[in-house]
């Protein structure tokens, strides 16, 4: 009798709580344990649940779930912020709005100032380039609903094109060009690739997109390897690239090994893709993105070329992409196929998904949290690891927080809807076959 | 051409290949049956069945060197294990990625990033757990696997190749059985028709899908234990590669059609390999990727055609 009673709780929506909290506490007490070897291969597990460890995962976990069950003002919380849509109840103004993009303008120009040297390269290298990243897979997975898991195929192919105009590469180009010539190649040439890429694809289901760019990423860094002659292998490029300068109508400047002048010369970059893509979104093309994400073969039925502007989204994206390996190749001066390993296309989908998909604030957090973390948190977490949480973080946004951090509101209401079965939320139905 | 000296030694090792890509690939194609959707981190379903052959066979020869009969048991309990760690990792994937997002009919996006999210932890959990170097399983043979154990046209078959052979299709015959002939088998197929109106006749869904799930991957378990036997080595790394080739694959073949899978896998390893003597062992990996466009490009539903799924 009692049994019964115990295994009812048990299988009640509390009960379910609290064991999807005990498990969820001791996944992560494995993941924050020791490592195992290659010789003792329980290690790992044994010093993270045979220890005293676990008591204190488990009690934690048992703490959170009386909190947020118990508590009805916490519980409402914890359910308004896993909801699909929060209501949403300060909706600023417009001018509201433009004067707090001022004042993040102004912090981003005048934080780095005061930050160390150390800070002032990760906001370089690790979060400004992101930042241009996410915005480009923003296009691609928050505005048109399409899954790109090769995006970093066309960062590589942007810095390869950056490498070969600036005669770095074991090829010579016809002519030599600046840093800054290169990018108008290196974008074209990104596009280009993107082009070729989704074409085929793109007319097909759109899940199948995902898998080919996942390939598409992989053989990038096997081309990189194996055409020693072009790309230099993987030692690298044969000679440095140069950094960027300017030398026009007078006005002479080279940005050198200082991070300072890459920092502002980024944040000068993002603010006008900010610009362009929010005016994109708003624009006839951004309408028909939004049109093709909610119910394709409406959209397709109401003479939107559904192929084509998703073929648009994709190539954007995969322009953005080239032009921030510009960037990061010039600064870098030397690229190895290393520097493109497919785990970085993750981290930025990464970026995208926590910060809120077709979110712009939300890719700018996304990238400057995710890519905070593995600097700010060094001493705890071991580096390799980070793929390990990053995994985890996308299943646990996936299944309580699908909209991100700073969610952009039509998407947040897409996916609220498409819960109720009212809209697709994303461009991965097959409406463009037959169109 | 470059292949007609050794056609039928690659042909034979490239047939091995294909048998272990085709198990992965019904995976990918019986999950892609039931929900129409890739699922990404079936890739580590192989891995980890991989490791949990590794480490039962492992423990199970201990010091002793098996042969004759005794050889064959330890394959099977190899196989066995590797079976039941990729089963078990299916099920928990299902309950962990796919069935919360289905309660809350999430858009397809969802399903596949959270697959890649499982996908990530997955293997680098078992990076973690179990070391970030290959680890080697010791034969289950005394005799020298790559002893030709016979011919056909001239091409040596060795052991593993045999080995892998003999089980796979033993496997892939059951496989089609259970599809064809079972009740479990029946409720796959009503629900890749129409997993509405398979609801409406009494068909509990969800158990369905995590037994399709469970069917994948204890195919893909076994098929990671061939690998590693096959390669004598496991890592956390191993499910990549093998797990995009049967995707390629399972579309080559047509993607929720399990006959399809099989041929696809089988050409796939053999194109593959025959590719590989003309380009060079560094450009295999490439193969793959350039069938996989091909074959979106000129014929997207496969060489058998997508039989399970719905026709849309």
């Amino acid at each position: 009798m009692t049994l019964r009673r115990v295994w009812a709780w048990a299988t009640s929506l509390r009960g379910r709580q609290l064991w999807v909290t005990l498990a969820g506490a001791l996944v992560v007490d494995v993941m924050t344990g020791p490592s195992g070897s290659l010789n003792d291969p329980t290690a790992g597990f044994a010093g993270s649940l045979l220890s005293r460890r676990v008591g204190i995962f488990l009690l934690i976990g048992f703490a959170f779930w009386l909190l947020v069950t118990s508590r009805e003002r916490l519980a409402a919380w914890s359910r308004s912020w896993t909801a699909a849509v929060r209501p949403s109840r300060w909706l600023p103004s417009r001018w509201y709005r433009l004067a707090a993009y001022g004042v993040l303008l102004a912090v981003a120009i005048v934080l780095p100032l005061v930050l160390s040297p150390y800070w002032q390269e990760v906001a370089v290298d690790q979060i400004g380039v992101y930042v241009l990243l996410a915005l480009g897979l923003n296009v691609v997975v928050g505005l048109a609903g399409l899954l790109d898991l090769g995006y970093i195929a066309f960062y590589a192919i942007g810095a390869y094109s950056c490498a070969y105009w600036t005669d770095s590469l074991p090829i010579h180009p016809p002519f030599v060009l600046n840093p800054f010539a290169t990018i108008p190649f290196a974008i074209a040439a990104a596009m280009l690739a993107g082009v070729i890429l989704g074409a085929p694809t793109l007319r097909l289901r759109g899940d199948y997109l995902a898998i080919v760019t996942l390939g598409f990423g992989e053989i990038i860094t096997i081309y990189a390897t194996n055409l020693q002659s072009v790309t230099g292998g993987s030692p690298g490029n044969s000679r440095p690239i140069p950094h960027f300068s300017i030398n026009l109508f007078g006005l002479h400047y080279r940005w050198g090994i200082d991070n300072m002048p890459y920092y502002y010369l980024l944040l000068a970059f993002v603010v006008m893709v900010i610009v362009f893509f929010h005016n994109l979104e708003n624009s006839r093309v951004g309408r028909a993105w939004t049109a093709i994400r909610e119910d394709e073969v409406a959209a397709a039925a109401s003479g939107v070329n559904t192929f084509r502007y998703k073929l648009l989204a994709f190539a954007i994206g995969a322009s953005t992409s080239g032009f921030a390996g510009v960037l990061f190749a010039s600064k870098i001066q030397t690229i190895t196929p290393l520097s493109f390993l497919l785990q970085q296309s993750i981290l930025i989908l990464v970026l995208v998904i926590f910060g809120g998909m077709g979110s712009i604030p939300g890719a700018i957090v996304g990238a400057a949290i995710i890519q905070w973390f593995p600097n700010g948190l060094k001493t705890y977490v071991r580096k390799e690891d980070l793929f390990l949480y990053l995994g985890a973080l996308l299943v646990v946004m996936m299944i309580y927080r699908p909209q991100g951090l700073i969610p952009s509101r039509r998407r947040a209401r897409e996916l609220a809807l498409a819960e109720s079965g009212l809209v697709e939320a994303d461009a991965l139905t097959t409406a463009s076959r037959d169109v | 051409m470059c292949v007609t000296q050794h056609f039928w030694d690659f042909f034979v090792s490239g047939l091995a290949n294909g048998f272990v890509y085709a198990l992965i690939a019904l995976g990918y194609t019986l999950v892609y049956g039931v929900l129409q959707l890739i699922n990404f981190a079936h890739s580590e379903v192989f891995m980890s069945g991989g490791f949990g052959g590794l480490f039962v066979i492992n423990f199970a020869i201990g010091s002793r060197h098996p042969h004759g009969l005794s050889s064959v048991w330890f394959v099977l309990v190899g196989l066995a294990a590797g079976a039941v760690t990729g089963g078990i990792v299916a099920y928990i994937l299902e309950r962990v990625a796919y069935r919360p997002l289905r309660r809350r009919n999430a858009p397809k996006l969802a399903f596949l990033i959270s697959a890649i999210g499982m996908s990530y932890f997955l293997y680098n959990l078992a990076g973690k757990e179990f070391g970030r170097d290959a680890r080697t399983m010791k034969p289950p043979f005394t005799v020298s696997p790559n002893k030709p154990l016979f011919t056909v046209f001239g091409a040596p078959v060795n052991l593993y190749d045999a080995v892998i052979a003999v089980s796979a299709i033993a496997m892939l015959i059951l496989l089609d059985r259970v599809v064809q002939r079972t009740r479990l088998g029946q409720g796959i197929r009503a629900v890749a028709q129409d997993a509405d109106t398979a609801a409406l006749m009494g068909v509990n869904i969800d158990r369905v899908i995590a037994q399709t799930f469970i069917l994948g991957g204890l195919l893909g378990g076994a098929a990671g234990f061939l690998f590693g036997l096959g390669t004598a080595g496991v890592s956390y790394t191993m499910g990549f590669t093998p797990g995009i080739k049967a995707f390629t694959a399972a579309v080559l073949g047509g993607i929720g059609n399990i006959r399809g899978a099989m041929l696809g896998g089988l050409l796939l390893g053999v194109v593959e390999n025959l590719s590989s003597a003309c380009f060079g062992a560094s450009w295999v990996d490439v193969v793959a990727f350039y069938i996989l466009v091909l074959v979106l490009l000129v014929r997207p539903m496969g060489l058998l055609g997508e039989r399970l799924g719905r026709s849309a």
